[in-house]
């Protein structure tokens, strides 16, 4: 359906040891990563955390301190961005004001001499696949958000490149539009088979597009994997914590092991949680972590491991998230339960945390490994 | 509001326009009457007899200083002068206004600082030693020597300018154009001049009218065959000879005044409103 | 690529390169040059601060000082004022007002050496506005400040403030202009009277105008020259001397290169003074912010 293909060479991309400073700040340290030949794979991480500076070194926009680049076998350290065989769709799209739909999307053709009758073809394909074909003489301060976003995805079809760098494109977007234009990057990866990579702050994004995720933390990769295998598997808390809505609860406290591998945790002011079956026995006796998912803690007065007060509720129609209170603990306890679930404030809830759905961590907060059926 | 305050607010802003153009009124009608009548009549009153022949007069016959050829050679000095000034300083204003925002390197906020104080010094701190470069490379008492004086002078400006309005171009725009195969100069003609419209008119008014009303640069450095028009009219208006011609004087005023009003007139708006987004962002 | 890294500095450069030499090395030159002999002729014989000592004992210079003081505090206050309140008044919605601000703005295009000859005209006490005032018939009218040694410093304020009120105006305009208009119904929310409103919420939050105005204005006022030159060219007698002129006569028809370039070195720091305590009050609040 789209009518043009990827790039003619795909390639993957190859960091190694890649450093970024700017003076005295290390933005970037110490950067691997393979991505593959027409991989999806999304940079995610709080702001600050590396993953623009990440993607605009791909780019060529931002030079690296050291390391090397590689896109496909050529190493591209010192290439400019227009010879990277990249194209990127920026956050505010960076459409040039002063141009028509045709010329913004042509410039970069007419700037590799790409003969004009070439250049017309190539521009009116993009632009029917994206539906935007009737728009071409129209300025960009003439055209919706989502308009905007396609002229800036169809400057990026017409170079034909080898690796798409997306920059936060859905962020300008509303909730309703985000959506759509969502289907629409994963149709698109899916018809042109080219390897992009894309940045975002939003999990749900990076969840449901990716083929890998990166998650970053102070310019350092802290895990990558597929959506599935870091959720169910995260190396550390941090990891634990960014992906997941709501997010993870931890309650921190010393692990005590009793006969039958039953365990029992023990919050700092002495509240003790009792019944964890399945805890690490390398944990007994040390400080550390449970992490737990608001959407895996049942309500089941026959295997509870404590009771908590319910603090308040929001309902929202097809789930109900509760916030209870653990004595002792910083934090309210959040737990999903369904929408029809009848609890109010003031109820006194029987929480059960079940051995396959604890995440463990130590001190340092990594992971400890988990069996999931 | 009271009609009662309304009213007297539109008193008062039709009082201080009347201020305002009282007197441009007295120019005018004092250049177009007779010496008798401006000695009899009232100061405020129209014409009786219009008549342009003092307008001849200050254009070309009317003396200043020793010379009595009346304005028409120093309106032109004042023309050759003024526009190459301004179309080198703006044009340089415009490259350094996009290298020190959109080509930052490590010290350019500091180098444009230490420019930014061309913009507040007193000029008679630098008029001893100009001069003295100026004779030295043999540019004194010539227009060319005047026009490197503005040049230089005027740089200053016409970057902050420059610097102001392309501070708030997104950074994505100029990072696309080098996605799509653009460079330095690539991006200045084909991204930025296009949408520098705005600013350019603020720079060529402003450079305009500070260069052509300029007097003291003039007053130093020119010599008697490259004053500009204000220099010739302060000397129109001294030199008396016999009888005071104040109608010729007002005249010769209105002459030298004309291509800023002129100039004024036709951009203005666009002058006042891109001067005040950027003076008043700071 | 490559030529990209070299090309934004060498860009530069000429104008880093004017700047030091043309700004920072003729300031230098000339406070060298207030420590030297000099007279008529550059000479780089060692004086010490004799130039300062013969331009502090100079009665002229200290009247150039008292008139700069007189003129730039006037000026600037009644320009200020002047500025702001048309500024508020045009800010009601008034009709035509685009037509009223071109009217307030037309003689920032003019030259000061217009301006002064045009009030010289008007002010000149035989036929100007003193005449005209008379035949209405008050006879004992005199309006003669021009040449009136103790009172002609204020019609070069009247000359510059016609000429710069406008300008204020339309700072000021657009300053309140910018205000956030949520903030205002908010404080109508609060019942706040209009006038409550600007004088409490409005002019505060127009500081960065008011530190613009005043540094534009200071600026004007500090380099004022042309506008005496062209009103009373000093006169009468000295009586209207700035600084400017003391400089620009002592250094170019005087012979007294080393006492011109003392009073320039004067005028200098008198900008320092004046502008560093604002702008580092200005970066401080703007900091706060």
């Amino acid at each position: 359906m789209l009518g043009i293909k990827g790039g003619d060479g795909m390639a993957g991309v190859r960091l190694a040891n890649v450093q970024k400073s700017f003076a005295d700040v290390h933005v970037l340290k110490d950067i691997n990563l393979e991505i593959n030949d027409g991989e999806f794979v999304v940079f995610v991480g709080p702001s600050g955390c590396g993953k623009s500076t990440l993607l605009r070194t791909i780019a060529g926009l931002e030079e690296i301190t050291s390391g090397s680049l590689h896109v496909g076998d050529k190493l591209v350290n010192d290439v400019p961005p227009s010879d990277r065989g990249i194209a990127m769709v920026f956050q505010s799209y960076a459409l040039y004001p002063h141009m028509n739909l045709f010329d913004n999307m042509a410039f970069g053709l007419q700037l590799a001499k790409v003969p004009k009758d070439e250049i017309s073809k190539l521009v009116h394909a993009a632009a029917k696949t994206l539906n935007i074909d009737h728009l071409l003489d129209r300025k960009p301060k003439a055209l919706s958000g989502g308009q905007r976003q396609r002229v800036a995805i169809g400057r990026a079809i017409v170079r034909k490149p080898e690796v798409f760098l997306f920059d936060e494109p859905l962020s300008n977007l509303d909730a309703e539009l985000r959506v759509r234009m969502r289907y629409e990057f994963a149709k698109l990866h899916e018809e042109l088979k080219t390897t992009m990579i894309y940045v975002t702050h939003d999990q749900v994004e990076a969840m449901t597009l990716a083929d890998r995720i990166v998650v970053l933390r102070d310019g350092r990769i802290e895990q990558v994997g597929s959506p599935q295998e870091l959720y169910d598997h995260p190396a550390n808390e941090f990891v634990a914590g960014f992906l997941g809505s709501p997010r993870m609860n931890f309650l921190e406290g010393t692990l005590s092991a009793n006969g039958s591998g039953d365990g029992g945790l023990k919050l700092k002011n002495g509240v003790e949680i009792a019944s964890l079956s399945g805890a690490p026995a390398s944990l007994t006796n040390v400080q550390c972590k449970l992490g737990l998912r608001p959407e895996n803690i049942k309500i089941d007065k026959n295997h509870k491991s404590i009771d908590c007060p319910v603090k308040f509720v929001e309902a929202l129609g097809s789930q109900t998230q509760i916030y209870c209170e653990i004595p002792g603990a910083p934090e309210l306890l959040t737990v999903v339960a369904p929408g029809n679930a009848k609890v109010k404030t003031g109820d006194m809830l029987p929480l059960s945390f079940a051995a396959k759905d604890c995440y463990w961590f130590d001190a340092a907060g990594k992971a400890l490994p988990r069996v999931v059926a | 509001m009271s009609k009662l305050s309304r009213a007297c607010i539109y008193a008062v802003l039709i009082l201080a326009a009347l201020y305002t153009l009282a007197p441009l009124w007295v120019m005018v009608a004092t250049s177009l009457k007779s010496l008798d009548e401006i000695r009899e009549g009232s100061l405020i009153a129209a014409p009786l007899a219009p008549s342009l022949s003092s307008w001849g007069k200050a254009w070309s016959s009317a003396c200043s200083g020793v010379r009595c050829e009346g304005l028409q050679p120093f309106f032109w000095n004042s023309l050759i002068m003024t526009i190459p000034a301004v179309l080198i300083s703006t044009f340089v204003g415009a490259l350094n206004g996009y290298v020190l925002t959109q080509w930052r390197f490590r010290g350019s906020e500091v180098l444009f600082t230490a420019l930014l104080v061309g913009c507040f010094i007193p000029f008679q701190v630098v008029l001893l030693p100009m001069a003295r470069t100026l004779g030295a490379i043999g540019l004194s008492d010539s227009v060319i020597g005047l026009i490197f004086v503005h040049v230089v002078y005027g740089l200053a400006f016409t970057t902050l300018f420059f610097r102001n309005y392309y501070v708030s171009i997104p950074a994505d725009l100029m990072k696309a154009a080098r996605v799509d195969g653009a460079g330095f100069f690539t991006i200045f003609w084909r991204i930025l001049m296009p949408i520098s419209g705005p600013i350019f008119v603020v720079c060529i008014i402003w450079q305009f009218t500070q260069i052509w009303n300029d007097f003291l640069f003039g007053v130093a450095f020119a010599g008697s065959d490259s004053q500009p028009i204000t220099v010739a009219l302060n000397n129109l208006v001294r030199t008396s000879t016999g009888v005071k011609e104040y109608n010729v004087d007002m005249a010769a005023a209105i002459i030298a005044a004309l291509p800023t009003l002129f100039v004024y007139i036709v951009a203005g708006k666009y002058f006042v409103r891109g001067l005040t987004a950027g003076a008043v962002k700071g | 690529m490559q030529a990209d890294r070299w090309l934004p500095k060498l860009i530069l450069s000429p104008t880093l390169a004017a700047s030091l030499f043309f700004v920072y090395g003729f300031i230098l030159i000339t406070i060298a040059l207030s420590f030297t002999e000099s007279r008529l002729l550059p000479n780089w014989e060692w004086a010490g601060f004799e130039r300062y000592a013969e331009l502090f004992d100079n009665e002229r210079w200290w009247t150039s000082a008292q008139n700069l003081a007189i003129f730039g505090v006037l000026f600037i206050a009644v320009s200020m004022a002047l500025g702001l309140l048309l500024a508020i008044f045009l800010d009601q919605k008034i009709r035509g007002e685009g037509f009223l601000r071109a009217i307030y703005l037309y003689p920032m295009a003019l030259s000061f050496i217009v301006t002064g000859t045009a009030w010289k005209w008007i002010l000149n006490p035989g036929l100007g506005l003193e005449k005209l005032v008379q035949s209405w018939g008050f006879t004992s009218f005199t309006f003669d400040w021009l040449v009136d040694p103790d009172k002609a410093i204020y019609t070069v304020v009247i000359a510059g403030v016609w000429q710069s009120a406008g300008f204020a105006m339309a700072l000021f305009l657009a300053g309140l202009r910018g205000v956030d208009s949520e903030i205002i119904k908010a404080a109508q929310v609060d019942g706040a009277s209009m006038p409550t409103i600007y004088r409490r919420i409005i002019v505060p939050t127009l500081r960065p105008v008011f530190f613009s105005v005043t540094l534009i204005l200071a600026h004007i006022a500090i380099k004022s020259f042309d506008l005496v030159m062209a009103l009373t060219g000093g006169g009468p007698g000295t009586a209207t001397d700035v600084p400017a002129i003391f400089m620009y006569q002592f250094s170019f028809s005087r012979g007294q290169l080393g006492v011109g370039a003392a009073s320039a070195v004067m005028m200098l720091m008198t900008v320092i003074a004046i502008m560093v305590p604002l702008m580092y009050a200005e970066t401080k609040s703007a900091n706060a912010r």
